[in-house]
């Protein structure tokens, strides 16, 4: 999933200043999960903001809606009863999310309220670790299932590098080597000689060096 | 400000602080009537949103009490408790708001004046530190609402 995490409150604050009516949005899916911006996070940031007007003697209404997803038109659509009556939107939604609003509704500023972060797993309550560059080449197939584009700092394809020490990565003793785990994983599925293959110098293009990405599915697209 | 009698929500576990609670008021141990006290399963069912929304409405202090540390009749409801509390007071802390005025609390179900001490202390903390910052600036009609 899409993973974020909540702006510091004054950049937030600062954003929404000139503005007394709020329209604050949630999304149901990955920063619910990630705890950013779900309804409950929408809930907390109302309770926050209203906390900083009544410091500030001021009076702020905030509207809070959290839709299913903020990176789909259909659910964007149900913002429209309510945006006339904002003079501002703020988005708990990752980048898409606050895209797809601010596309939609043109003539109303929106603000980002979280730091979308990357493509991660939970490893557990609270906890989440980035698993996926989205290169648009994925290698985990010859990998044993560990991803070097995302995990290895380097993003090196062809083992590790001088900086790996006793099996963890040179830039912090809490990060793995990524080839020390593929190493691994490989022996335990009995694939060592997969280890020997070389890879090519890696196409970047679909990974985001080509420009914006996009998917046209010819059966689907209307 | 010498007359100021705060407002104080304080979140209590079933299984312990209010039975304390009851345990105090069957030994005649007095505590402030500043204190509003609000039944819990656990308190690990209080979530930050409770204690923002008790400040939000005009609380000028708000506590958690729980069960001693171990003791958690869910295990650790009064562990996630106690984080919950921690965020909230980082938030007021960005807010510009007094942390003190959350605190989380941990005592069994037979320390009856531990509770009005308790009480009396959190009590006194905050008339020190005055009103809620929302009430010093003419929104005390607003936060009542």
């Amino acid at each position: 999933m899409i993973t974020a995490e909540q702006k510091p409150i004054q950049e937030i604050i600062q954003y929404i200043a000139p503005y007394d009516r709020i329209l604050l949005v949630g999304c149901n899916e990955c920063v619910t999960v990630c705890a950013a911006g779900g309804r409950k996070e929408v809930g907390l940031l109302a309770s926050a903001l209203h906390l900083n007007s009544l410091k500030q003697g001021k009076t702020i209404d905030i509207k809070e809606i959290t839709l299913e997803r903020q990176c789909d038109p259909e659910y964007v659509e149900e913002l429209a009863p309510y945006i006339d009556g904002a003079d501002a939107v703020v988005s708990m939604a990752c980048g898409c999310g606050v895209q797809s609003v601010a596309g939609r509704y043109k003539n109303s500023p929106v603000f980002p309220a979280v730091n979308t972060r990357f493509m991660g797993a939970s490893l557990g309550q609270g906890v989440w670790s980035e698993r996926c560059k989205g290169c648009g080449d994925c290698v985990l197939g010859i990998t044993g299932g560990i991803c070097p584009v995302a995990r290895c700092s380097k993003h090196l394809l062809n083992g590790p590098c001088g900086g790996t020490s006793n099996g963890q990565c040179e830039i912090s003793p809490d990060v793995e080597c990524a080839w020390r785990l593929i190493w691994e994983r490989l022996k335990a599925l009995g694939l060592e000689n997969r280890y020997e293959d070389l890879m090519n110098a890696k196409d970047w293009r679909p990974g985001g060096a080509g420009g914006p990405g996009k998917i046209i599915r010819e059966d689907l697209a209307q | 400000m010498e007359n100021f009698e705060p407002e104080i929500v304080a979140f209590c576990c079933h299984y312990c602080a209010y039975t304390a609670a009851d345990m105090a008021g069957s030994k005649r141990i007095s505590y402030p009537s500043n204190v509003k006290i609000i039944r819990v399963p656990c308190t690990g069912k209080v979530d930050a949103i409770h204690l923002m929304k008790a400040l939000e409405k005009g609380a000028d202090g708000v506590y958690v009490a729980g069960c001693l540390e171990g003791d958690c009749h869910f295990k650790n409801g009064n562990i996630r408790a106690l984080a919950r509390v921690d965020r909230v007071k980082k938030q007021l802390t960005e807010l510009g708001w007094e942390p003190e005025r959350v605190a989380m609390v941990n005592m069994s179900a037979g320390m009856g004046e531990t509770f009005a001490q308790v009480a009396r202390e959190f009590t006194e903390t905050i008339k020190k530190l005055g009103p809620s910052p929302g009430k010093r600036t003419g929104n005390e009609n607003k936060v009542a609402s």
